[in-house]
């Protein structure tokens, strides 16, 4: 047992560079076999791009891949799942309409006759179903199987392929704590089958619990390593953070006011039987925290009139407004930021004018016509105010980056009159730099007396930007931080319905 | 100066036409011009409501079938029950108006396909056209046809085609509606990203259903043209496979299936090269039987170079920004092209 495993899998010196940024700079990693690598680090540290070059869907500027002692400056999709990487992602893959074989078994059906062989194909895929002890069989529609079970799904495809490293990215962002330790079991049982297995998530307790060793990237370099008996709750953030969390902070310029956004009894199609309390003044910036599923998106959504609203009421300034929809919110002065801006916060084809006028065009027409030199003021307006960099007015939104797209989205509604503007994941994409420039925007709304309800999953963001912290856990707000409560710790304590001032976690 | 897409469209045109002109002389005679002038009207005014529907990402296939019952209620009124035909020309528009009202209906509350719907609208209108006449012919009779009516729809003024008139008026009047006001504007933000016009406050709903009770409106007055050109309607043929016309023409004017783009002057120009087109079958004595043979390779290889240029455009829009970032250093060798 004392003796060092063999490393499944080394990186020597992995370099990323995309065009004026680079991703991943000199990053050397081994993987053994039957051991759980923790790899954390902030949104946008780097994990995603080391795993696509992990999948041979990007090959990496410099440095090598070490598979059986053998090297490889990049690794082609086939060339990674014959070394046997699996990956679980996050969003899953699966095909809804098939069932659990099927998709097990995409790719590679057994055949007969030049057809599919449904009998092989379902006893090749049941005993691997057994060993991770799932609930369903291979014959079950994916359609009506959980997140959790859909993930067994994943792993069994993994499995299927003789994987010797499984990477997992963000498991457990949408299961239950139950089915969190379920997963945490199925790992230690691929563990002691000797499969190697890469857990990245935020969720550092899980990490604690699972991992062997726990490597943390930051801004595309390595952090720093922790051994297993070195992986504490504090040493992980203060390798993830490396600096003050409150040097964010943008204080606000005035005491927020009364008025603004009040939440009253609020009941959303997304958990029919809880209510929403909440009352967000004016000039304050509330974040709302919680985790994926937690129903803060679909708060979002019942504001903002996208989804009906089943019961209770939403106040602005003292009076009740009944919205049906976006229209009525945003003549109620309610904006939405949505968090998948190029879905739903912009028409990417359209210039940029288009998209900021978009939701106000009637303002600027003349006999029902709209007037392009007055459409263009706005936008250059605007353009100015919020530095966006653009070649120009006419420019498609589709070829601008992430943080300049998502202040055309931001120019849009502060070109109007907002009163409340809730921003759901406002820096998701977004570079480092421009992140900084939203976040004074934000603040800048507030300082004019907006009431912001900011959503976000980004710790640092909700702890560094908010004035005061709303947390959501199962579809109601389980606590409300003041700024001096203001920690990860217990931001983390409420998202999973827990009380704060319970003993201190081991 | 014309966009780009129109430009190309309007070149295309005029190369076939000389073409045609220099293989065949007669092409270029008067008789032969108001001929197609005429058709160009008749064609073009529902092709733009087609067109419109096209840019919101949607389909009307139902306005041939349209045709069909409009017409035979229209003459059934004038013919038959001795109505007026002012008051016969409003049934027939408040007709194709509620029809368009009702596939919009569909498509946008109870979240039904446009291909769907309107296939459906294509079967049913063209049932009960046959239903209602007993599948025979109907005309008008002597001395019951409309006069003042016929010469509007037919008759020519200063030599001109009143078709092609109409057509020119209506292309006017949408250019400025689809090009110039807000619900235009929204017409092509519905059709490029429903979902984002949504959340910009837009009544996304209202928008597409306006575009087919658009369409139904033109199918309306179309159906008069028509009505007037052919003087009788056979329920089972008239206006057969004219949907198809007018998808053709939009797609040929610049309308992606996949909504969000299209002009009123495409539509227009695609229409004109359709007919031109069937004109050229006729006129230089290719067998009539490849007719639709022609169009069709001609559409096809239209839309391929549009969209080889577009891609062409694109790469070098890519390159462009590759060079104005600074550390994109690999690219730019290739493409000194423009020196701006």
């Amino acid at each position: 047992m004392d003796q060092r495993p063999q490393a499944l899998l080394e990186l020597i010196g992995i370099t990323k560079i995309y065009p004026g940024v680079t991703a991943l700079d000199d990053i050397s990693l081994r993987v053994d076999r039957g051991e759980v690598l923790g790899l954390i680090g902030e949104n946008g540290a780097g994990k995603s791009t080391l795993m696509r070059i992990l999948g041979g869907i990007v090959a990496p500027t410099a440095g090598s891949i070490r598979i059986d002692e053998q090297d490889h400056a990049m690794l082609s999709v086939n060339q990674s799942a014959r070394a046997g990487i699996a990956f679980v992602h996050q969003e899953l893959n699966l095909f809804e309409n098939l069932d659990v074989a099927a998709n097990v078994g995409m790719g590679r059906e057994p055949r007969r006759f030049g057809l599919v062989s449904r009998k092989r194909l379902r006893d090749r895929v049941a005993p691997l179903l057994q060993r991770l002890g799932a609930d369903f069989g291979p014959d079950t529609p994916v359609e009506g199987l959980s997140i959790a079970q859909r993930q067994l799904v994943e792993i069994a495809k993994a499995l299927s392929i003789a994987a010797r490293v499984i990477i997992m990215d963000e498991p457990t962002s949408s299961l239950t704590l139950k089915e969190t330790e379920r997963l945490l079991q199925v790992i230690s049982e691929l563990k002691a089958d000797g499969v190697a297995v890469i857990y990245i998530s935020h969720r550092l307790g899980e990490v604690k619990s699972c991992a062997d060793r726990v490597v943390c990237l930051r801004d595309g370099r390595i952090a720093g390593e922790l051994a297993r008996d070195a992986v504490t709750h504090a040493a992980m953030i203060r390798l993830m953070i490396g600096r003050d969390l409150k040097a964010l902070y943008i204080p606000p310029d005035a005491e927020s006011s009364d008025g603004g956004c009040e939440i009253e009894g609020v009941i959303t199609p997304a958990f029919p039987d809880r209510q929403v309390h909440l009352s967000i003044r004016r000039g304050e910036i509330l974040g709302l925290a919680g985790l994926v599923g937690s129903g803060r998106t679909s708060l979002a959504r019942v504001i903002f009139g996208i989804d009906r609203i089943l019961g209770g009421q939403i106040r602005v300034d003292g009076k009740p407004v009944p919205i049906t929809s976006p229209g009525h919110a945003i003549r109620h002065g309610i904006y939405l930021v949505p968090e998948d801006r190029k879905r739903s916060g912009l028409i990417v084809d359209m210039p940029v004018v288009e998209n900021i006028t978009l939701a106000s065009l009637r303002a600027y027409t003349r006999m029902k016509l709209v007037k392009r030199d007055l459409e263009l003021a706005v936008s250059r307006t605007q353009r100015a105010r919020l530095s966006i960099r653009t070649p120009g007015d006419h420019t498609p939104v589709v070829t601008l980056s992430g943080g300049n797209q998502q202040k055309v989205v931001l120019a849009k509604w502060l070109s109007m009159q907002p009163k409340v503007v809730v921003f759901d994941e406002p820096t998701r994409g977004v570079d480092v730099g421009a992140k900084n420039e939203i976040y004074l925007l934000i603040r800048e709304l507030a300082d004019r007396g907006v009431a912001i309800l900011m959503i976000s999953s980004d710790m640092e963001e909700v702890i560094g930007v908010s004035d005061r912290i709303a947390v959501m856990y199962e579809g109601t707000i389980s606590g409300i931080l003041q700024r001096h409560q203001f920690n990860e710790y217990n931001v983390l304590r409420l998202a999973i319905g827990q009380d704060l001032d319970t003993a201190e976690a081991h | 100066m014309l966009p780009r897409k129109e430009l190309g469209l309007l070149l295309l045109l005029m190369l076939i036409s000389g073409i045609t002109a220099i293989l065949n002389p007669l092409f270029l005679s008067g008789v032969n011009l108001l001929d197609m002038a005429n058709l160009i009207g008749l064609f073009g005014i529902f092709s733009i409501g087609e067109g419109l529907t096209i840019i919101t990402g949607g389909i009307d296939l139902s306005v041939g079938s349209m045709f069909s019952l409009l017409g035979v209620i229209f003459i059934d009124l004038v013919a038959n029950r001795g109505v007026s035909w002012p008051l016969s020309l409003m049934a027939v528009l408040v007709g194709g108006l509620v029809l368009g009202a009702i596939q919009g209906f569909l498509i946008t509350r109870a979240r039904m396909q446009p291909f769907i719907v309107t296939l459906c609208g294509l079967l049913i209108y063209r049932g009960a056209a046959r239903y209602y006449t007993d599948d025979s012919t109907m005309g008008f009779g002597y001395g019951d046809s409309a006069d003042t009516l016929s010469w509007l729809a037919s008759g020519r003024s200063f030599g001109i085609p009143h078709s092609f008139i109409f057509l020119i008026i209506v292309a006017l009047i949408l250019g400025v509606v689809l090009h110039r006001s807000v619900f235009g504007r929204y017409l092509f933000a519905v059709g490029k990203n429903e979902e984002a016009a949504r959340y910009s406050g837009i009544n996304t709903n209202l928008v597409i259903a306006g575009a087919y009770v658009l369409s139904g409106l033109l199918a309306g007055i179309s159906t008069i043209f028509l009505v007037f050109y052919t003087n009788s309607v056979s329920p089972s043929t008239f206006g057969n496979f004219y949907e198809l016309y007018a998808i053709a023409a939009a797609v040929l004017g610049g309308c992606s299936l996949r909504g969000g783009e299209g002009s009123i002057l495409g539509i227009v120009l695609g229409t004109a090269l359709l007919q031109v087109l069937q004109n050229l079958v006729n006129i230089l004595g290719i067998p009539s039987s490849l007719n639709f043979a022609v169009m069709g390779t001609v559409i096809l290889l239209g839309v391929f170079a549009d969209q080889q240029l577009q891609k062409r455009r694109e790469t070098a829009i890519a390159m462009g920004a590759q060079r104005a970032r600074p550390a994109g250093s690999v690219v730019t060798a290739a493409a000194p092209k423009s020196g701006g």
